[in-house]
C-alpha cells in the first residue's frame, strides 16, 4: 500500500531536504523534494501527494505557511506537516489554525515522525477504501440513477427492463418528488428507443392553448404571437418517447386529442391541415388518483385505459425508510462536489434526524434538504445543527391539531400559509408538498389574499 | 574479487566487528574483510548537538572506499544525527556503496544498564543487516522480527532478529541478480 502513497519533503536546505527523503524512501514511501515554496507549489500542481513535509524558514519566496496555503487551495484535504528548528508559539497556532496537520520542531525523535507518517497513511487508505466502497454500495442499488435497495423498487427496475422495448404506453404514478420522471427516463434509455429523443412535458406548467401548440406544434399565424410554423413536441419525439408529466392536470379538450394521437399515431398541428404521422412511445406521469378523477367525471375513462396500459406505483420514501442512508450519501458526494464544498460525511445523529423525518415532498425534498444544509455548512461533515429546519418543520407537524370549529376554507388558507412559510415562499415546493401545480397555488394564493412570504417576518414568528 | 568492507570507527571490540563480519557474509553471501580502523572526522562534528554528522561521515567513506569494494560498511562508537532528525542508529545510501552504524545508543549503559556485551553485539549485528540491507536495495519489512523492520527505539530494535525474513530473503536475490 505503501507505494502508493507519494510523500514531498520541501526545505531550502538541500541536506536536511535530501536526508529525510532518503529516510523515508526508506520506509518505502516515493519521496520527492523541493528546495523552494514556489518549486513545491509547482510541483503540487503537477501531481497530488499524500503527504507534505515543509520547513517553515524558506527565505527569498513562500515561506512554509503560505506554500502550505497555496497547496491546501489546490487540495483542501492535504495533509501538510510543518517543521521548523526556531518554534515559537504564534508560529505553532498560525500553522495549526491554517490547516497544518502537525508542526513539529526540528530535531525530530524518529518515532515520533514514523508514527505520525502511519497514522496518516493509514486514514488516507481508509478515506480511499471508504470511497471505493461507496462507490460499489451506489453502482450496486442503482438503476439509471435511481438509487435503492427497497425491493419495490427493484421489482419496479425489474419492471423497467421487461418493458423497455414494447411500444405499450405507461401509466407512472406516485407522490410528487418520488422520481417519476427518472422511471420514464429509465424506460427509454433501457430500451430499442435510447438513441431517439426523450421529450418531457410538463402539463401542469402551461395554459391549456400553449399546451396545445407545444404539443403539436403550430403553423403561422395559427394564432395571435404565432409568427412562424413551430414543430410541436410529439414531432420532435418522432422515433424516441414523449413523457407527459402531471397528465390528471390538462382539460377535457385536450384528453381527447392526446386520445386520437395514442389510438392513431397522427395528428394536425394548431391551425394546419396536413397530417402529421409520428411513431412516439407515450410515457404519463400523475400524482393524482386518476382512477377517482374518471369516477368524478373529470377524466376521461377511454384515455384512463390507454394510458394505464401498464402501470407503476412510485411507493413514497417514507416507505422505502432503508433507502434514506444510501440517498443521503449520493447527495452529500453529488452536491459538494457540484458545489465545490469540501463536505466528505454525515454524522449519525444528522443521519437519524433524517430517517425519522416523514419526507412529504420524498427524495426531490431529500436532495434540497442536502443542498440547503451542505450551502450553510460551515465544517467538512454535516451535523445535527446543520437541519434544524426539519426539526422545526417536524414541530409544526406535530403541533398541528384537526380543527373541528373551522370552515375548510380557512384550514386551507392556514394551510397554505404554513407551507409558504416552510419553504421560504417557494411557489414551486410549496405546490409539490401540497400536491397541487403552481398555477392551482396562485389561484388559491389570490383567492385568500395571502401576503408574500417575508424571510424576516418568519423568523419572527418562530 | 569484489568485497564487502567493515571499517571501524573509534572504539569497537575486535569480537563484534568479527560477529559482524560473520554474519554479513552469512546473509549476503559476499566475502567480508575488515579493513583498518578509520578516524572520525572532526569536521562532522555539531557542538551544539553533540553528535556527528552520518551525511558527511559517508561522503568520506565514499571517497576512500578502496577499488575492490562492493559496498563499504561502517561501524562506530560516535552518536549520529541527519539535520531534521534527533538521532539515527545508522545511515546508508539506498542502493548505493556505503553505509554507517553507530553503537552509541546499543549500549545498555545510554539507558542507565550495566554494559552487557551480548546485548550490544545482537544490536549492533541487526543494524549493520539492516543497513547492508538498505545497500542491496532493501527497503523497510512489516514483518517486526525481520532485521529490515524500521526501528525507531531500542524496544522495537530489541523485538526484531538477525535473520532476514523470507520475502527480504527473496528480494535481495532478486536485486542482487538484477545487477
Amino acid at each position: 500500500m505503501r507505494k502508493n502513497w507519494e510523500i514531498l519533503v520541501v526545505d531550502d536546505e538541500e541536506i536536511a531536504c535530501e536526508s529525510l527523503a532518503a529516510w523515508l524512501r526508506e520506509d518505502g514511501y516515493p519521496t520527492d523534494i523541493a528546495l523552494s515554496g514556489q518549486e513545491a507549489i509547482n510541483k503540487a500542481k503537477e501531481k497530488e501527494y499524500a503527504l507534505y513535509f515543509v520547513d517553515l524558514k524558506m527565505p527569498g519566496g513562500p515561506d512554509g505557511i503560505e506554500t502550505m496555503m497555496h497547496i491546501r487551495n489546490i487540495y483542501p484535504d492535504a495533509s501538510v506537516i510543518i517543521i521548523t528548528a526556531h518554534a515559537t508559539v504564534d508560529t505553532a497556532i498560525t500553522a495549526l489554525k491554517e490547516g497544518a496537520q502537525e508542526y513539529l520542531v526540528k530535531p525530530i525523535n524518529p518515532e515520533e515522525i514514523s508514527l505520525l507518517v502511519d497514522r496518516i497513511i493509514k486514514v488516507k487508505n481508509l478515506q480511499r477504501q471508504n470511497i471505493l466502497l461507496r462507490k460499489k454500495l451506489t453502482r450496486q442499488y442503482s438503476f439509471h440513477d435511481i438509487i435503492s435497495k427497497n425491493q419495490k423498487m427493484h421489482d419496479i427496475f425489474q419492471l423497467i427492463r421487461d418493458i423497455a422495448s414494447l411500444k405499450s404506453t405507461v401509466l407512472i404514478q406516485g407522490e410528487s418528488g418520488t422520481g417519476k420522471e427518472l422511471v420514464a427516463r429509465a424506460i427509454h434509455y433501457s430500451g430499442d428507443r435510447a438513441k431517439k429523443p426523450f421529450v418531457s412535458v410538463s402539463c401542469a406548467a402551461l395554459a391549456e392553448t400553449l399546451l396545445e401548440s407545444e404539443l403539436f406544434g403550430h403553423e403561422k399565424g395559427s394564432f395571435t404571437g404565432a409568427g412562424s410554423r413551430k414543430k410541436g413536441k410529439f414531432e420532435l419525439a418522432d422515433g424516441g418517447t414523449i413523457f407527459l408529466d402531471e397528465i390528471g392536470d390538462i382539460s377535457q379538450k385536450l384528453q381527447m386529442d392526446l386520445l386520437r394521437v395514442i389510438q392513431e399515431k397522427k395528428f394536425y398541428r394548431v391551425g394546419g391541415s396536413e397530417e402529421i404521422n409520428v411513431d412516439v412511445r407515450v410515457i404519463a406521469a400523475t400524482n393524482k388518483d386518476l382512477m377517482k378523477a374518471v369516477k368524478a367525471g373529470e377524466f376521461r375513462e377511454e384515455l384512463y385505459y390507454r394510458l394505464n396500459v401498464i402501470n407503476i406505483q412510485i411507493p413514497p420514501l417514507r416507505e422505502r425508510r432503508e433507502d434514506i442512508p444510501l440517498l443521503v450519501r449520493h447527495f452529500v458526494d453529488q452536491i459538494s462536489h457540484e458545489l465545490n464544498k469540501d463536505i466528505n460525511d454525515i454524522t449519525e445523529n444528522a443521519m437519524r434526524v433524517l430517517m425519522d423525518y416523514n419526507w412529504p415532498g420524498n427524495v426531490r425534498e431529500l436532495e434540497n434538504t442536502i443542498e440547503r444544509a451542505i450551502v450553510t455548512c460551515k465544517s467538512d461533515v454535516l451535523s445535527e445543527e446543520d437541519f434544524t429546519f426539519i426539526s422545526r418543520a417536524r414541530e409544526m407537524d406535530e403541533d398541528w391539531t384537526v380543527p373541528t370549529n373551522e370552515s375548510l376554507q380557512n384550514v386551507e388558507q392556514r394551510v397554505i400559509e404554513a407551507t409558504l412559510r416552510r419553504f421560504e415562499g417557494n411557489i414551486k415546493e410549496t405546490a409539490s408538498v401540497l400536491g397541487i401545480d403552481r398555477s392551482t397555488l396562485y389561484e388559491k394564493i389570490k383567492k385568500y389574499d395571502i401576503p408574500r412570504y417575508k424571510k424576516e417576518e418568519t423568523i419572527e414568528k418562530e | 574479487m569484489k568485497l564487502i568492507y567493515l571499517v571501524p570507527m573509534g572504539d569497537i571490540d575486535p569480537d563484534i566487528l568479527e560477529s559482524a563480519a560473520l554474519c554479513l557474509w552469512h546473509t549476503f553471501g559476499i566475502e567480508v574483510t575488515v579493513s583498518d580502523p578509520m578516524e572520525v572526522q572532526t569536521d562532522t562534528y555539531d557542538s551544539k548537538r553533540k553528535q556527528y554528522g552520518s551525511i558527511e561521515i559517508l561522503r568520506a567513506l565514499l571517497k576512500s572506499a578502496p577499488k575492490d569494494a562492493l559496498r563499504v560498511i561502517a561501524i562506530t562508537d560516535k552518536d549520529l544525527f541527519i539535520p531534521v532528525l534527533s538521532f539515527v542508529y545508522g545511515h546508508a545510501q539506498f542502493e548505493g556503496k556505503v553505509g554507517i552504524v553507530s553503537i552509541a545508543r546499543l549500549r545498555q549503559e545510554y539507558y542507565g544498564f550495566p554494559a552487557d556485551k551480548e546485548i550490544l553485539t545482537q544490536r549492533t549485528l541487526k543494524e549493520v543487516v539492516h543497513e547492508t540491507g538498505h545497500l542491496f536495495g532493501l527497503t523497510h519489512c512489516s514483518d517486526v522480527a525481520c532485521p529490515m523492520t524500521l526501528s525507531t527505539n531500542i524496544r522495537l530494535l530489541d523485538r526484531k532478529g538477525v535473520t532476514l525474513c523470507e520475502s527480504c530473503m527473496l528480494l535481495l536475490k532478486e536485486n542482487m541478480l538484477e545487477k
